[in-house]
């Protein structure tokens, strides 16, 4: 178990470790802290409706486009062929049970051979 | 209590689990590379189970991870983490009047386990709150099966990959398969034309607003959505004649 157990463990260091799980907590739940009665104006809930897709784009498209912090200048890198293809296989069984799966399962397989064997 | 009886044996319940069924494999790669990259930045092993089993925010913890080593003060690591996690405070409005029937304790679990994904699934399986008490039932135990999953998946492989850091190759990139999972999901949810707009707007500006601090790139880029399509909603809305294709 020696082995196991690597690095010195700091006590200050599992009270923010704790903490970072109450950030989880509050930022998650920060709308359903208090029990006022108010409700959104109808342009806020209007708006919304777009936040799901946004936030995801927004996670999404640096991950796929840039490398440190910089957009890349090449077209020689899995991730542009494995999104490509995980979209493409997306729409063409769009309709069918897990799509997502395959998506995943579609962009890794093209994914996997350009970037572990070509090193894209 | 949330985690009660009455929501696994709705029938909603095992909704909720095959919808995120189905992305759990990319959960389950980027959770492995997220616990491995916490041992491999310098975090002991104790430190990095304990934020495997407890925290379930992998944008948060990649983020603090770098702080923590270096010893910054922890009001600026809960500060940094927080901005990280300020898209959960947007889709908190989102989700208030579907949680506010519940006890203070149970929405607190619930927002808990409401992750990205748990979120939109969420969203798209129940586009307005329960009008009755039974419909609310179900909506939560649909939120509690597929948040479960999510969590289940996340933490154990998390734990998984603090066990195995020294085992799995991180030069592969199979933490791509997370991002490839939102992919699919992006995808599920361009309904509509002014969504396509969103995801483009959101991901552009996500893009150019990238060296902002703190990830505010993605609060920055879901404004700048949300403003967009408001605008050309209205825009639609004056020429009744193209209203029909825009979708809604």
């Amino acid at each position: 178990m020696d082995n196991f157990f690597s690095g010195e463990t700091n006590a200050w260091t599992l009270l923010t470790i704790v903490a970072l799980a109450g950030v989880s907590v509050l930022s998650r739940s920060a709308f359903f802290l208090s029990d006022k009665d108010w409700a959104l104006p109808p342009w806020v809930q209007r708006g919304l409706q777009y936040a799901p897709i946004a936030a995801l784009a927004a996670v999404i498209v640096p991950e796929i486009v840039m490398t440190q912090g910089v957009l890349i200048h090449t077209l020689r890198d899995a991730r542009l062929y494995a999104a490509a293809a995980g979209v493409a296989y997306f729409f063409w069984r769009k309709g069918a049970g897990q799509v997502v799966l395959g998506t995943i399962v579609v962009g890794m397989s093209v994914y996997l051979p350009l970037h572990v064997g070509l090193g894209w | 209590m949330i985690l009660q009886r009455t929501y696994r044996h709705d029938p909603e319940f095992r909704h909720g689990v095959v919808d995120m069924l189905g992305v759990a494999p990319g959960i389950a790669a980027w959770g492995l590379m997220t616990g491995v990259a916490m041992v491999k930045s310098g975090m002991s092993t104790v430190e990095a189970l304990l934020m495997a089993a407890i925290v379930f925010a992998g944008s948060a913890q990649l983020a603090s991870i770098p702080l923590i080593l270096a010893g910054a003060p922890i009001w600026v690591i809960l500060a940094t983490a927080l901005c990280v996690n300020l898209r959960f405070v947007v889709f908190s409005v989102h989700m208030r009047p579907y949680v506010m029937h519940l006890p203070l304790r149970d929405r607190l679990i619930a927002g808990y386990l409401t992750g990205d994904l748990t979120y939109v699934l969420f969203v798209k399986r129940f586009p307005q709150p329960g009008a009755d008490a039974s419909e609310r039932t179900g909506q939560m135990a649909y939120l509690v099966g597929n948040g479960g999953i999510n969590w289940l998946t996340w933490t154990t492989c998390s734990v998984l990959g603090v066990v195995l850091a020294n085992a799995v190759p991180t030069q592969w990139g199979l933490g791509f398969a997370g991002i490839l999972a939102l992919l699919g999901m992006l995808c599920s949810l361009a309904s509509t034309r002014l969504r396509w707009i969103a995801a483009m707007v959101a991901g552009t500006a996500a893009v150019a607003a990238f060296a902002l601090p703190l990830k505010l790139n993605i609060l920055t880029a879901i404004a700048a959505a949300v403003v967009v399509c408001l605008a050309l909603e209205k825009a639609v809305q004056r020429q009744p004649k193209t209203r029909a294709d825009a979708g809604h």
